[in-house]
């Protein structure tokens, strides 16, 4: 039974618009110029392919279902599971079904912990258990170096097979219809992720290759369901943000006089408010109102989720001061241009001159300051979830890998794998979104250059 | 400029009161004084007699904003809110709900925050001036393209990961600064010692690709051409031309951020121990303490709002041909 | 150069260590460091009931009794008492008298509360103190009327005391005492003289001697004469702190605790840290001679005999993060590790070890693992209004049989608190007269007792009770809706999804779903007010060590939703309720254990609460500290621990030399790094040099 949850609906409905918006801006040279200026960096359509296949794995978890119970009667009405599942739980349902009974370390095959074992001859000893999924196919623990020799040697051919045919499918035809854009260093990212990613495949299939956490969930599989969360908060907020932006700095620098200094009130009175006093005071507001509802939701999953809906919309409503303050500013100078006072004389409604004028010039900021927003957002997010006013705790996200390594970093000996591999990911992913928003920025704003 | 300054106080005081408005309506949807009630007396044994005697010590049993049974004028000022309210515009923040007085908190608290910032921010400062200069100076060289890639991966790990880390390299492997802690006086410069390096190193790249943006749009300026046509060597025209001129705009920025070092840094505190404000802040949130929630956000509008006039007034110290209306 | 050399010579000089987070001038002091995670809210013996409280509230106050501090079972103990009090029956058969002799001689610590001078200070010069110990200091005697006094605090209407309620019901004349100071005290401005008002029920007999009486028998009233409710209170002390001026400086005996104990909080900020400094006027309690077998052993009695307390100060620094403490526990910069929190929501808790027995690597230095079990329970709680599970019914008792069965509390133990934690096979807990062990201590319903130990029966037995109930594999047998169930609880913490995840799977194991629904801890309070929940996790640490205080959680009269009560399961049995009131009575004997095996019977046949857990309190400490054991029932544990500060010093030394080389890897690097840089800027300048020199343009 498929289940659309609130942010699904937001994400895909975002997907739609940006695919809309990329058909009319092709045919249009105005808007297409500034693109291809972007996608003529490296840097630029390197990081666009790690951001591709991390939205690709965002997008592969934004489709939700609830899986049927099986029954005895095959008369009987469907029933159906509370759980709420996703397409990149299915796919991944290996990671997600063989989980250990709590801590080991990466490609490990014993628990991190010792246990009092029964021996057959009737003796316990406190020795470290073997792991139920991890390395269980070894008989012999000495094997183990090879068999993951043999196990990452067979991912990476069949990356590097993979990649072979995606390079030749993509000189064929992405290479051909634009050929100034380097898919050269398209290639070489690709490769890159295949080279991590294909190794990775092949250890999974036997071993845990970032470890199990506290509950023996593999922290990779943790690691991918929380791509999800930080593209959701890093795209939706901008939702709201973006409307309430641009109606008001544009109002602001347009309409000026009594407009503007309402505001300017406005939006002074809510930068002064500390930012996490605000955002911590309204995430708890909210989590009381879901609370006291509990009728409204069915499961736990879509509580969870209108949590990260109220969070990214209360991240929107406290942060749009910044855009509407930069296009206020741009929007003055607009004003005084001969063009729109021309249009003024004519008499054209405020509206047609907002639309035809204003908007698209002003367009490039918009771009420009959403594309930065997005890792701000996802940094965001990890502080948040650590104060403790982010996500609901049964949502993973990086914010609270972060969190529960907080307190595993106190365990004796250290377990460091869960704040590794949060790391990794995190970085990743802000990394190559702020080497975009730069390539972005300089592709839009041709003023700067160096 | 004084009559400037004096409205400028004056517009601020309706936007205290809408900020006040806001700061009340959240907390108390999100708590009702029962729930503080409970927060503040424990889990064991709490009687309903107890509930209502603690409401009515601290004036809760009145209703939120507007009191029908009351006289008059009454209406309005026998509510929680106008009580709770109208003693923030004296500085008078009451008592937090376990009975310390605030204002005597604040003013202890205020030392170790400072402690904490100003080093951070006059480090900071230096530091990104100094590494953005070299970038700019070195500009379209490998040495800039490095530095830039350095300063965008620097950007991209999250201050958590900085705190965690620095934490466990410094002080638990290395030995070299206590853990967590503060103490008064000269001592305090072995528990600064390390924030303040996790503070200004998490600052490094934001800052510096910040400040290097507006040396190069300085550079790219026709007097910046004249006088290397004159025959000026590179250095004299970086030390000497762009770094004074782009220092307004660097300056101008910052100035709005001084205000707000009072408040601290709320994670750096937390993790390393440090009695100051950000701590506090922190406490008070998620002890449901409504008293000290809305001290400390009516102090940060405060210097939020004093940071904002005196970075219209250095506007017009700095830049001459800027004049306020 | 010079400036070279002399570097070398402050880094040559610093034999010490670096990361040192104390005064130098403490180094080599007899102090005791230690830290807290909470923050103690009340330190007035009336208020004060968490435990983060009672580790400084009881250092400083002596309550009558105490505690015996190595024997086990707890038993009592005169403190300042002259002998255990007994109790005698009143006139009318009813009432009972215990009356209290304290030894003459004891004296109060130093505090200006006893210079008359300091009674009616002016606020400019409350205001210009820092602490009350810089005023002129004073002691006296303790008497009778202190304990008096305290006893009418517990009324007064500027207090909020947590026990009123039930001492109200337990003390003659106290709650009429309450009603009539609640009539008297409207102006709330000057101080409130109790002294003046009579308690009906609380008489003293001489400069020493004090009787109580109560309503009606009540054994358990021992156990609260050992809390710091029934710790004795100068007038003078009250009336110090009521003046003037004195709150605005948060100098209240809510901060500022005054007593004879073998320790006065000199220092209080709450929020970086607290000192306690021995008091000088202290008798000088001998070191308890006799204990339980195996303490001598143990090096306990090792200073059986001499006068107490062996620190001089305690320290006690204010940690909130679990890293930082856990890292300067190994650092030898704590004595001891390990608090045990009785808030039942998300404390910080510092995890430790993956197991019972210490890592070489802690084994190495020295450090002692103590364990012992927490009178306390943690319980998987019915609702007993719920239509689904709750009530009397044939069906739900075979569900709640199977869920009883089903949810592995041995993996619990075993996952999330490193094994330590003892399955709960009744409502009781352990060193407490009542419960029984091994194989006749096991829940029949849940276990069985093969090769010598409790094996929890299988899964397969649980699934044949949910058919039997009506529910074969998880659907309705009428309907074929799968069964849901709700398990409320309080969560927001970041260790909160690896144990829901947990939940669910138990439930998963009879193809049951289970939704949880967590709530923050005030949201969840109100579910449980209301009876809306359907189960649930709670609490519950002991009081005092008798059964009562754990069997009255079941106890009909209590229940949460019609009365008000602690029975938050709000079972209601006549039999059991008939049961408890014989048994609350009765004093320790085989007849009081007939009694409870019957009740505990019937607590496992009807299961109001589905398994749980006691846990286990871990004390590391370190070589240097001595006499050390863990006392789950009082905290006043300070005066006879001592510490070697010689070896204190040596081995922090040892463990906490500066490692100097990546320091100087990190400047070498950074150093590297710029010369590149230099090298270009000198070309540069050279080519500019020599362009300039030929006329050429450089734009």
């Amino acid at each position: 039974m498929p289940v659309l949850l609130p942010t699904d609906a937001l994400l895909w409905l975002l997907v739609a618009a940006g695919a809309a918006f990329g058909v009319v801006s092709a045919s249009r040279e105005h808007l297409a110029a500034p693109w291809s200026r972007v996608f003529r960096s490296r840097a630029a359509v390197a990081s666009a392919v790690v951001l591709a296949v991390f939205a690709t794995v965002g997008l592969l978890d934004s489709l939700h279902y609830r899986p049927r119970l099986p029954s005895a009667d095959p008369a009987a009405p469907p029933a159906y599971a509370v759980e709420v599942r996703s397409v990149l739980d299915a796919l991944l349902a290996p990671l997600r079904t063989r989980s250990e009974k709590t801590y080991s370390a990466p490609l490990a095959t014993r628990l991190f912990q010792k246990e009092s074992v029964e021996r057959p001859d009737g003796t316990t000893v406190r020795e470290y258990p073997r792991l139920a999924y991890g390395g269980a196919q070894l008989r012999d623990e000495g094997d183990r170096g090879r068999d993951i020799a043999l196990r990452a040697i067979a991912g990476l051919a069949g990356a590097v097979a993979l990649w072979w045919l995606l390079v030749a499918i993509g000189r064929r035809t992405l290479a051909r219809r634009w050929p100034r854009v380097p898919w050269g260093a398209a290639a070489a990212a690709l490769g890159g992720i295949l080279a991590l990613a294909g190794p990775a495949a092949g250890l999974a299939s036997g071993y845990h290759v970032l470890g199990t956490n506290q509950v023996g969930i593999d922290v990779l599989y943790q690691a991918l369901k929380s791509i999800r969360t930080s593209l959701v908060i890093g795209t939706v907020t901008t939702l709201v943000l973006l409307p309430l932006g641009i109606a008001a700095g544009v109002s602001a620098g347009y309409f000026r006089g009594r407009i503007d200094d309402a505001i300017q009130f406005v939006y002074t009175t809510l930068n002064s408010i500390p930012g996490v006093l605000l955002i911590a005071a309204s995430v708890l507001m909210i989590q009381v109102l879901i609370d006291s509802h509990p009728g409204a939701f069915e499961t736990a999953a879509q509580r969870a989720d209108m949590r990260l809906l109220a969070l990214c919309a209360i991240l929107g409503l406290t942060s749009w001061t910044g855009l509407a303050r930069l296009l206020r500013g741009e929007s003055l100078k607009l004003s005084e241009q001969d063009y729109v006072q021309a249009a003024h004389a004519f008499g054209v409604s405020h509206a047609r001159i907002l639309a035809r004028h204003l908007l698209p010039n002003v367009a490039h900021i918009v771009v420009i300051s959403l594309v930065l927003d997005f890792s701000g957002l996802v940094l965001a997010e990890a502080v948040l979830s650590y104060v403790g006013v982010g996500v609901d705790p049964s949502t993973t996200s990086f914010g609270t890998m972060i969190n529960a390594a907080r307190l595993e970093m106190a365990r004796e000996p250290m377990v460091w794998w869960s704040l590794a591999a949060a790391f990794f990911f995190m970085l990743a992913l802000v990394l190559s979104a702020n080497l975009f928003a730069d390539a972005v920025r300089d592709g839009f704003d041709p003023r700067v250059r160096v | 400029m004084l009559a400037y300054i004096v409205r400028r106080v004056l517009y601020a005081i309706p936007i205290l009161l809408v900020i006040n408005v806001i700061t009340f309506a959240l907390f108390f949807l999100v708590n009702t004084p029962d729930d503080m009630a409970r927060m503040q007396l424990g889990t064991k044994r709490v009687t309903p007699e107890a509930i209502a005697k603690w409401k009515a010590e601290r004036g809760y049993d009145k209703p939120l904003f507007w009191n029908g049974a009351a006289a008059g004028a009454g209406r309005f000022t026998d509510t929680i809110f106008f009580e709770k309210s109208v003693r923030l515009f004296v500085f008078d923040f009451g008592r937090a709900e376990d009975n310390r007085d605030i204002g005597n908190e604040i003013r202890t608290r205020m030392g170790p925050s400072l402690a904490l910032a100003i080093p951070v921010f006059l480090v900071g400062l230096a530091v990104n001036i100094t590494f953005a200069l070299g970038m700019a100076f070195f500009r379209a060289t490998y040495l800039d393209f490095w530095g830039v890639i350095l300063c965008v991966a620097m950007m991209s790990i999250s201050s958590l990961f900085y705190i965690i880390g620095g934490q466990f390299l410094v002080s638990k492997l290395w030995h070299l600064v206590p853990i967590s802690g503060y103490a008064g006086g000269l001592d305090a410069a072995k528990f600064l010692a390390l924030p303040v390096l996790i503070g200004v190193v998490g600052g490094v790249g934001a800052g510096s690709r910040w400040y290097r943006t507006l040396f190069l749009e300085e550079m790219g300026k026709d007097y910046v051409r004249t006088a290397r046509a004159k025959g000026l060597a590179e250095s004299t025209v970086m030390f000497r031309h762009v770094l004074q001129n782009a220092l307004i705009p660097i300056l101008t920025g910052v100035v709005v951020v001084i205000p707000l070092l009072f408040m601290g840094s709320l994670l750096t505190e937390s993790f390393f121990g440090i009695p100051g404000l950000g701590s506090y802040t922190i406490d008070a949130i998620q002890a449901q303490d409504f008293a000290v929630v809305r001290a400390m956000v009516f102090i940060g509008s405060v210097l939020y709002i004093v940071g904002l006039l005196l970075t219209d007034v250095s506007y017009t110290l700095v830049d001459p041909r800027v004049r306020l209306a | 150069m010079r400036a070279i050399l002399l570097l070398a010579g402050v880094l040559a000089g610093c034999t010490g260590v670096w990361n040192d987070p104390y005064p130098a001038s403490d180094r080599g002091r007899n102090i005791l460091y230690s830290a807290f995670t909470e923050r103690p809210k009340h330190l007035d013996p009336v208020q004060s009931y968490t435990e983060d409280e009672a580790q400084f509230t009881q250092q400083v106050y002596e309550p009558p009794l105490q505690y015996h501090y190595l024997k086990r079972p707890y038993e009592l103990v005169p403190l300042t008492a002259s002998e255990m009090p007994q109790a005698t029956r009143g006139r009318d058969g009813r009432t009972t008298v215990y009356t209290i002799r304290i030894r003459p001689g004891i004296r109060y610590q130093p505090h200006p509360a006893f210079v008359p001078g300091n009674l009616a200070l002016s606020p400019e010069r409350i205001a210009a103190l820092a602490s009350p110990y810089a005023l002129p200091l004073g002691t006296r005697e303790l008497t009778a009327d202190d304990y008096i006094y305290e006893i009418k605090r517990l009324a007064s209407p500027r207090l909020q005391s947590p026990i009123l309620g039930l001492m109200a019901d337990k003390i003659v004349g106290l709650a009429d005492l309450a009603q009539r100071l609640r009539k008297f005290d409207t102006r709330r401005q000057d101080w409130l003289d109790l002294r003046k008002h009579r308690l009906e029920g609380v008489e003293k007999v001489d400069e020493y001697t004090y009787r109580v009486r109560l309503k009606e028998p009540y054994p358990q009233f021992l156990y609260w004469l050992a809390m710091p409710f029934f710790a004795p209170m100068p007038w003078e002390a009250d009336r110090f702190f009521q003046q003037p001026g004195m709150a605005e400086k948060n100098f209240t005996l809510d901060w500022w605790p005054v007593g004879t104990g073998a320790y006065m909080l000199t220092e209080n900020n709450p929020n970086a840290r607290m000192v306690l400094e021995r008091n000088p006027n202290f008798r000088g309690e001998p070191y308890p001679e006799e204990g339980a077998p195996g303490d001598a052993g143990a090096g306990l009695l090792a200073d059986a005999g001499k006068p107490m307390p062996f620190v001089d100060r305690v320290v006690y620094s204010r940690e909130k993060e679990g890293i930082p403490y856990w890292n300067k526990f190994l650092q030898g910069y704590y004595d001891a590790a390990g608090i045990p929190s009785d808030t039942f929501d998300q404390a910080v808790r510092v995890s430790v070890g993956g197991d019972v027995s210490l890592t070489p690597e802690m084994e190495a230095k020295g450090i002692r693992l103590r364990t012992s079990i927490d009178p306390s329970i943690f319980y998987l709680g019915v609702n007993w209004l719920d239509p689904v599970v709750g009530g009397d019914t044939p069906r739900a008792r075979k569900l709640r049989h199977a869920l009883a069965i089903a949810v592995d509390w041995e993996e619990f133990i075993s996952i999330f608190l490193n094994g330590r934690g003892r399955v709960a096979q009744d409502p009781m807990a352990p060193g407490i007269f009542g419960q029984r062990t091994g194989a006749e201590g096991i829940d029949p319903v849940t276990h069985v007792w093969r090769n010598g130990r409790a094996e929890r029966r299988p899964i397969g037995e649980a699934k044949q009770l949910l058919a039997e109930a009506g529910y074969p594999d998880g659907r309705d047998a009428k309907t074929g809706a799968p069964l849901v169930l709700y398990l409320d609880t309080v969560g927001r913490g970041p260790g909160d999804k690896p144990r829901f995840d947990w939940w669910r799977r138990q439930f998963a194991k009879l193809s049951v779903q289970l939704e949880i629904r967590d709530t923050d801890w005030n949201r969840f309070q109100e579910k449980i007010r209301k009876g809306s929940q359907q189960l649930y996790i709670l609490g519950w640490n002991a009081d005092y060590p008798d059964p009562e205080n754990f069997l009255f959680l079941l106890d009909g009269p209590q229940a949460k939703v019609a009365h008000g009560g602690e029975n938050t399961s709000n079972y209601e049995n006549p039999e059991y309720d008939a049961l408890f009131e014989k048994m609350k009575n009765t004093a320790n004997s085989p007849e009081r254990q007939a009694i409870i095996d019957r009740m505990v019977g019937r607590v496992r046949r009807d299961a109001p609460w589905i398994g749980g857990f006691h846990p286990v309190t871990y004390s590391l400490s370190h070589a240097w500290l001595q006499n050390g054991k863990p006392n789950n029932m009082a905290r006043n544990n300070l005066k006879y621990l001592r510490v070697d500060v010689a070896l204190r010093e040596r081995l922090r030394r040892e463990w906490n030399q500066p490692v100097l080389w990546p320091v100087g890897l990190i400047l070498a690097l950074l150093v590297a790094s710029a010369v590149p840089a230099f090298m270009s800027y000198r070309r540069r300048e050279r080519k500019m040099g020599s362009d300039q020199h030929f006329g050429g343009s450089h734009a």
